[in-house]
């Protein structure tokens, strides 16, 4: 590596607020809310009825004809959202070295409805009706692999599963990988959670708002907090060398990966406190940053009283009480899990461009206790040089990424 | 019963492994590799077991291996339901 830190080159979004970088950011800036009734399928008997699903995507015409039987509808998106972030890269992964170009996404939910298709041909008509693609379609590794066959990407691949943490993570291994010597690597990650299945499987961690009024459902920070909303779909990166970057003739520069950090949370019981706030001080020396020095921070939003406490109490210890301006435009998303910090990191590397902060939207009565800056309603306009983003994963990841202007 | 014909071998190709928009199946592809159609070894194992499922007739994996063209499926497929 040229020992700069990397660079972004390159986005592409598949989510509720849009297809593409530029629907998704108008789309937050407008403030739009993009959680509704599940229309996957009939959700309408399942304690939990909302998500934020990706309206207006079809794989017809969009993925390959050959991988769309093949592969999950969490696989479809990343597919479309890398060629999305490769051409908004200008780059042309043939003319590159092949092993010099990695692909590392995150993945929380694997192929949820792909596999639920296979068990329950399985029970219903027995072993001889489940696909052959049932192998390598369902696990969390299936998107980095498409990606790397489809793209002649045979660097070093991998995965990180670390729920909603993940694609920080995803994030930080692609740093690794370039100081290993890597020139470009395929970073992020989406998710697909909504198959009967799927939602289940998220019920059970006893955090998702029951509320059926979208506009009610998923408030952090706010003293009606209740949960959270899933939405599915994300964003992938393309993070290079930045040496390499300029010596290709890279034209955009969103932002540089200035710094990261990953915390575990001590067992349930312990006396010891949760771990996110190391991850934030750990996090800004990696960066060689002081607090003062940021602009703006993600805020993973959990919406769950406890867990909104416990970040609100994280951020104000590290920056100050009311210090620095916090936001979460996941509030119009829903939670996408593995795809969710790689759409933050999107929106904070806009926001960056832009010099404006997008909103929290619908919180409109913040817990006065807690001592942030919570930007609702408005975007705000500011000059932002360095954002952080933050991510908790259940089970207790922790995660922290600092981006900079270029 | 009816012969499995190169017809019904396209329609379970197409299942099976979808449209590929560089290849066009409705030619003459009596001889031509399921890998030059882009079918790997793992689409050719979903082809047959999608013809053992609908046409019931049983071709083991090391079989598999060795059906290289839609002619030899047709050959294989036609003399077994022969035999059976």
């Amino acid at each position: 590596m040229s020992g700069a830190a990397p660079v972004v080159t390159g986005v592409g979004v598949v989510a509720p607020t849009g297809l593409g970088v530029e629907e998704h950011w108008a789309a937050t800036l407008r403030g739009t809310r993009r959680i509704d009734t599940i229309s996957r399928f009939d959700a309408s008997s399942y304690p939990v009825s909302l998500a934020g699903e990706v309206q207006a995507f079809t794989a017809a015409g969009n993925v390959p004809g050959r991988l769309i039987p093949q592969t999950d509808h969490w696989t479809h998106m990343a597919l479309v959202a890398t060629d999305m972030a490769l051409s908004d890269a200008g780059v042309d992964p043939a003319d590159l070295p092949e092993y010099e170009m990695g692909v590392v996404t995150a993945s929380s939910s694997g192929g949820v409805e792909f596999g639920q298709r296979e068990i329950q041909e399985l029970w219903s008509k027995g072993a001889r009706y489940v696909g052959a693609y049932q192998s390598i379609a369902w696990f969390y590794a299936a998107t980095t692999g498409q990606i790397s066959i489809r793209h002649g990407m045979r660097g070093p691949c991998g995965v990180v599963v670390a729920e909603q943490a993940g694609a920080l993570e995803s994030l930080a291994q692609a740093r690794r990988v370039l100081e290993d010597g890597a020139r470009l690597v395929v970073s992020g990650g989406t998710d697909a959670p909504f198959s009967p299945y799927g939602l289940t499987c998220q019920i059970a961690n006893g955090r998702l708002s029951s509320r059926r009024d979208p506009q009610r459902a998923y408030l952090p920070f706010d003293t009606d907090a209740n949960g959270y909303v899933a939405g599915e779909g994300g964003a992938i990166l393309i993070v290079e060398d930045a040496e390499k970057a300029r010596e290709r003739g890279a034209e955009k520069v969103y932002g540089v990966i200035a710094g990261h950090a990953a915390t575990f949370d001590p067992a349930p019981g312990s006396e010891r406190p949760p771990a996110l706030r190391r991850a934030i001080e750990n996090a800004l020396a990696d960066a060689g940053l002081a607090p003062g020095d940021v602009d703006v921070v993600f805020a993973d939003a959990a919406g769950v009283p406890e867990l909104d406490q416990a970040e609100s109490e994280a951020i104000a210890a590290v920056f100050g009480d009311r210090a620095v301006p916090v936001t979460a435009p996941k509030t119009m998303t829903g939670r996408l899990y593995a795809g969710g910090p790689a759409l933050d990191i999107v929106t904070a590397l806009l926001a960056i461009r832009d010099s404006i902060i997008p909103a929290t939207v619908g919180v409109s009565d913040p817990v006065p206790g807690y001592a942030i800056d919570l930007v609702v309603h408005e975007p705000r306009v500011t000059e932002v040089r360095t954002a952080m983003v933050l991510a908790r994963g259940y089970g207790g990841f922790n995660a922290a990424l600092v981006l900079r202007a270029p | 019963m009816k012969d499995f014909d190169l017809d019904d071998l396209r329609k379970v190709m197409l299942i099976s492994a979808g449209v590929d928009e560089g290849i066009d199946i409705e030619g003459d592809i009596l001889d031509t590799s399921f890998t030059d159609m882009g079918f790997d070894s793992l689409a050719v194992l979903e082809l047959v077991s999608r013809i053992e499922r609908d046409w019931g007739v049983a071709v083991p994996d090391e079989v598999a291996s060795d059906l290289k063209t839609p002619g030899e499926v047709l050959d294989y497929v036609n003399r077994r339901a022969g035999v059976n």
